[in-house]
């Protein structure tokens, strides 16, 4: 068995004295693990940095094996976001998270696709709270948790939806929420428009709002899991 | 293949579990000793099991030594005001090999990592910052490993240090010795010119 793609890199372990077991995304397999021989030595652990973009080829003898990869960097990403805490942060996070609530081998070409875009707006220093929040939008979605954003789930209306109902992931306009709003969840603007103005006040309420989801619904449904370490370090520094 | 006898077949297979050996080279040496059982030998089984009795951490850094505070901590030539911290032994060890830092360290124990759910609280952290209350120190020197992790964890702590006004660096990242451009990985030469320096 064998296929051969690009892959985003989430994350790469130490396995025997100088192999690793690295998972990748790719936009065909999806979630994919693999061990890569020599993958902390000198040559290979530079490229074998989360974020980064590989070419890589997987051989098993069958398909359930766990495999081996032979990588070639296509590309660094995760050098130039090191520097940056709050990029670092959020690449943690989505690394963390992907492999969390992702099922290996299925296919997820909308969020590979998001994913990249993401990356390159971290490596690149461009603006990426909306980006952020719509890929934990689309997670949640792919993984069969889609929020409702298109109408008001009281009042049917298109415009002015300012929350979200915890139950349901549904919108709700101010006049729908009425007296029950304090028990709604935030509807910032980044949270629907992902191009919209950014702020450090909108990406907080922003990750309240996915995070919920996250945490109430997806999490269950994968066995009571805490969610990742990572992501609770990215949420601490909007608070 | 002839096998050894039951007791050699087992230091064979103790000793392929070492780093940098395996079964073969494993073995290679483990006849090597047996030839020469007076030479290194018996000196080597009587070096292990001193230095297994007599290893510890050392209390201050998190350095190994063989008393309870390391030859660094103890030497008062190395209370500089500066503190260099490691992630591993491995790391303290290979800056003293260069000579290039006269200060001492701080051992962390690894490094932040999610999908090891290692978090701060399993690193000497709470211990870092004791110590720069206690030893008045001016610079911490944060000589991580330029991984995604190391680096997490460099952010980490620059940013539990900050309310202590200690100055924080962190090791510069760029062209290896004897480096060739054409060589290096895209992430390394990127690093290199974004820390490049007026000559």
């Amino acid at each position: 068995m064998d296929w051969a793609g690009d892959g985003i890199l989430l994350a790469a372990r130490p396995h025997g004295e100088n192999g690793a077991i690295i998972e990748v995304f790719t936009a065909a397999q999806g979630l994919h693990k693999g061990v890569v021989r020599g993958g902390t030595g000198r040559k290979l652990a530079p490229i074998l940095q989360p974020g980064n973009t590989l070419a890589v080829n997987w051989r098993a003898r069958l398909d359930d094996h766990l495999g081996h990869f032979t990588v070639e960097p296509l590309r660094a990403r995760a050098s130039a976001i090191m520097g940056d805490a709050e990029r670092l942060s959020a690449l943690n996070a989505l690394c963390a998270l992907a492999i969390f609530a992702l099922p290996e081998r299925d296919p997820h070409p909308r969020l590979h696709a998001l994913t990249l875009h993401l990356l390159d707006r971290l490596a690149e220093g461009d603006p990426w709270f909306g980006p952020y929040l719509l890929w934990e939008r689309l997670l949640l979605e792919e993984t069969g948790y889609g929020l409702d954003f298109s109408e008001c789930a009281v009042t049917g209306q298109i415009e002015g939806l300012a929350y979200v109902s915890p139950r349901t992931g549904r919108a709700v306009t101010r006049e729908g929420a009425g007296e029950y709003a304090d028990r709604l969840l935030p509807l910032p603007r980044l949270l629907l428009d992902a191009s919209a103005p950014e702020s450090r006040g909108e990406m907080a309420k922003g990750l309240v709002t996915t995070g919920h989801f996250l945490r109430e619904v997806l999490a269950p449904a994968l066995g009571h899991k805490p969610l990742p370490e990572a992501r609770a370090r990215l949420v601490k520094r909007f608070d | 293949m002839a096998r050894a006898a039951g007791e050699i077949e087992a230091l064979i297979a103790l000793m392929a579990r070492l780093p940098g050996l395996g079964p073969r080279s494993a073995r290679r040496a483990v006849l090597h000793m047996l030839k020469k059982r007076g030479m290194v030998m018996e000196p080597l089984s009587q070096a292990l099991a001193r230095v297994a009795q007599t290893a510890r951490d050392c209390r201050v850094c998190g350095n190994i030594s063989d008393e309870e505070i390391c030859p660094i901590c103890a030497d008062e030539k190395r209370a500089t005001g500066t503190l260099c911290v490691v992630e591993d032994v491995s790391d303290l060890w290979a800056l003293e090999r260069a000579g290039g830092f006269k200060g001492r360290y701080h051992v962390l124990g690894g490094t932040l990592s999610a999908l090891e759910s290692i978090g701060p609280e399993n690193l000497r952290i709470p211990q870092l910052v004791e110590r720069i209350k206690a030893e008045n120190l001016r610079e911490v020197i944060l000589a991580l490993n330029a991984t995604v992790e190391g680096q997490t964890t460099a952010h980490y702590i620059a940013e539990t240090l900050a309310p202590t006004g200690v100055s924080v660096s962190a090791l510069a990242r760029g062209l290896p010795m004897g480096g060739e451009l054409d060589y290096l990985d895209d992430g390394t030469i990127a690093a290199a010119m974004a820390a490049r320096r007026a000559l």
